[in-house]
């Protein structure tokens, strides 16, 4: 699998970008390695492939719809599970897309800045099983409140029949895309800028390698 | 039997503070005496043996030191790039919106540390992303603040101050790994347990 991040960012070999990102390259080697350990995994356990690329469509349409990411991960879940779920999850997060972060502060001297909002509860159905369904609620919980957090959403993926290992799997996975759809959006805004500056400085020689 | 903690007793600090805090988690961390040599050496260093927070990742030790090793590499490779005290202004500015009060303990309390700042460090915490901090901190802030927020609104205007902050290419790579970086670490700390102020701090 090629670098995800450049390939998303559209950091060609080369290119300005790829110069910059070649300075922390235990951050970038790393960063690919958390998406192969947690979205090709040798032994997927409890937590199957088609269920992580749903978690992972449902994750970025709802922190990230206009990313590339969308349409990425999207397809490794065609291809994983059934046209059907695929559906589903993209269905699930345009009903459930909205601003974030909100929720409600627990400390006491925080609760002026609480801004409450809802909480989703996923039915299981034929296409969206209930070990699903969970880890769904939970994906939304984190990408959009997740200072809303409490024990009570863990016994719920508990109770849907996760175990602890699988729970630090799948918060690993929604935390991590939270981070990787970011680092995207923003290298995707400094590719721009740095192309464009770039465009219009005659001395420079344009960066045909800089975007796709 | 459930592997779900929940504490009756609510020490959580009143608000977000550079003090040190506790943090006790919600789902069993791994004891530290049943550690596997995989394990062990997935948290790669003493202190993380002794947190439960680390404890608790390392049900997953790969997941655990992949992500540790981007950790490191962002915050603490200063071959190049911006300073450490600016990073952690990105670290911190993140946690403040998402309100992780125990992240934003940590990494503005280091903020401190490596610039002296504790005023404008604090203005962060009592007032938000918008404080005036001084540059490039605010404009640091902001950015950070922006590209955390969903949708996004990170851009070409977020970029452009930091630009004018001084900032060049490199640096702004710093900013949105910082920034990035907690939107990770930020939920994993809040949906796997709560902050507490240490018992030797309390009144």
């Amino acid at each position: 699998m090629p670098d995800v991040i450049d390939m998303l960012a559209g950091i060609g070999a080369g290119s300005a970008l790829d110069s910059i990102r070649a300075t922390r390259p235990q951050a970038r080697e790393n960063a690919q390695r958390s998406f192969e350990l947690l979205f090709e995994p040798s032994e997927p356990g409890g937590f199957p492939l088609a269920e992580r690329y749903a978690v992972a469509a449902y994750t970025v349409g709802l922190q990230a719809s206009s990313s590339p990411a969308l349409a990425f991960y999207t397809e490794l879940l065609e291809d994983e599970g059934d046209a059907a779920l695929a559906a589903a999850v993209a269905q699930l997060a345009e009903e459930h897309r909205r601003p974030g972060p909100y929720g409600s502060y627990k400390e006491s001297g925080l609760m002026g800045e609480s801004e409450p909002g809802p909480t989703v509860e996923i039915p299981a159905d034929e296409a969206v099983g209930q070990h699903l369904a969970a880890a769904l609620e939970y994906a939304h919980l984190l990408s959009l409140h997740p200072r809303d957090a409490a024990p009570e959403h863990l016994r719920r993926l508990e109770s849907a029949g996760w175990s602890a290992d699988d729970i630090v799997t799948l918060g690993q996975l929604v935390s991590f895309l939270s981070f990787q759809i970011r680092v995207v959006d923003g290298l995707l805004a400094l590719n721009q800028e740095v192309t464009s500056e770039r465009a219009g400085d005659p001395t420079q020689p344009q960066d045909a390698a800089g975007s796709e | 039997m459930s592997v779900v903690t929940e504490y009756t007793e609510d020490n959580r600090p009143e608000a977000f503070t550079q003090q040190g805090l506790g943090w006790k988690p919600w789902l069993q961390p791994l004891a530290e005496d049943e550690l596997t040599e995989q394990q062990r050496a997935s948290l790669l260093d003493d202190f993380r043996v002794k947190s439960p927070y680390f404890r608790l990742l390392v049900r997953n030790p790969e997941a655990l030191l992949a992500r540790t090793l981007v950790d490191k590499d962002i915050f603490y490779n200063v071959t190049s790039g911006l300073p450490r005290a600016d990073r952690e202004i990105a670290a911190s500015a993140a946690s403040r919106v998402n309100g992780c009060v125990y992240c934003a303990s940590v990494h503005t309390g280091r903020a401190t540390k490596e610039s002296g700042r504790e005023e404008d460090v604090q203005k962060l915490l009592d007032e938000g992303v918008d404080a005036d901090l001084g540059e490039p901190w605010s404009a640091i802030s902001q950015a950070s603040a922006a590209l955390t927020r969903t949708p996004s609104e990170f851009g070409s205007e977020q970029i452009q101050q930091l630009k004018d902050a001084g900032l060049d290419d490199a640096d702004i790579m710093d900013v949105i790994y910082g920034a990035a970086f907690f939107n990770w670490a930020n939920r994993l700390m809040l949906s796997l347990g709560e902050p507490e102020v240490p018992s030797r701090a309390r009144k």
